[in-house]
């Protein structure tokens, strides 16, 4: 695979914020798909869906155990280059998310002072 | 699309793309407009922009200063090399922290969408050397400040 497709492919994994949950708390140690479901109030199979997008990602392991399958963070998962765009995909949304309410605020006070 | 798109080009650019609920005017005055630019332009939550430059014309200067209000903070410098309001702004910039970043070329343009404004970013992605030193500074906070406001809502303790 070529550096920008793999890469495409982490930033797409890491573009939902149910994703980044399921690796915040695999952060913490291995956890089973019924672990993971619980916080977020989603259904199992929902969440399997999240865990297979983070496996082909290379984001995660998942191993068999009897009928379960836990999953852990993948040794050296996220390269320095997926952290770098991590940290600016983090620091632009924040931007962004103000860049909106400040534009429904001037949109508003147009709307009182035509 | 009100999300963030982030994408790469290849191994030398990221793209950034947004839709934003307002014409390109307005979108384009929110990003030159200084008074303007220190509400939002602050990275993570808890960053104030004390200083905001931007000369606002081709050759005119830019710098921004960022602090978190405890003692640290990092600034930018840059110039604008080419407007075509409302539509385009290229300009180029680098991090101060404090040695000078490599430049980034950055083109920003705004193309109307419905009611709202299409954003796209094209900028240079930084060599290794210069992503480790931005991930060494406190603005390199955004992957943590959204593990701690996970920590808020699922009761989750993430080892750092």
């Amino acid at each position: 695979m070529k550096l920008d497709e793999s890469l495409d492919r982490t930033l797409t994994a890491l573009a939902d914020p149910t994703r980044r949950g399921i690796l915040a708390r695999l952060a913490l140690g291995e956890a089973t798909v019924s672990e993971l479901a619980k916080p977020f109030e989603i259904s199992q199979p929902a969440v399997s869906r999240h865990i297979r997008v983070l496996s082909e990602a290379g984001l995660i392991v998942q191993r068999v155990a009897g009928t379960k399958r836990p999953c852990r963070l993948a040794p050296g998962a996220l390269s320095e280059l997926d952290e770098y765009l991590e940290m600016l995909r983090g620091a632009l949304t924040h931007n962004y998310r103000r860049l909106d309410q400040l534009l429904a605020k001037q949109a508003k006070g147009k709307d009182r002072n035509p | 699309m009100s999300e963030l798109l982030l994408t790469t080009e290849g191994e030398t650019h990221i793209i950034v793309k947004r839709r934003f609920e307002a014409s390109p005017e307005v979108v384009y005055r929110a990003h030159m407009d200084p008074e303007l630019i220190q509400q939002w332009c602050l990275g993570p939550e808890g960053w104030t922009m004390p200083v905001c430059v931007n000369e606002g014309k081709p050759g005119g200067k830019i710098r921004y200063e960022w602090s978190n209000g405890e003692g640290a903070g990092f600034f930018l410098t840059g110039e604008i090399l080419e407007l075509d309001p409302p539509h385009r702004i290229v300009h180029v910039e680098r991090m101060h922290m404090p040695d000078p970043t490599p430049d980034n070329h950055v083109v920003t343009t705004f193309l109307a969408d419905g009611s709202g404004t299409l954003m796209t970013m094209r900028m240079s992605l930084p060599d290794a050397q210069t992503r480790k030193a931005m991930l060494a500074t406190g603005m390199a906070r955004g992957m943590e400040a959204s593990y701690a406001r996970l920590e808020r809502v699922s009761g989750w303790k993430v080892a750092s």
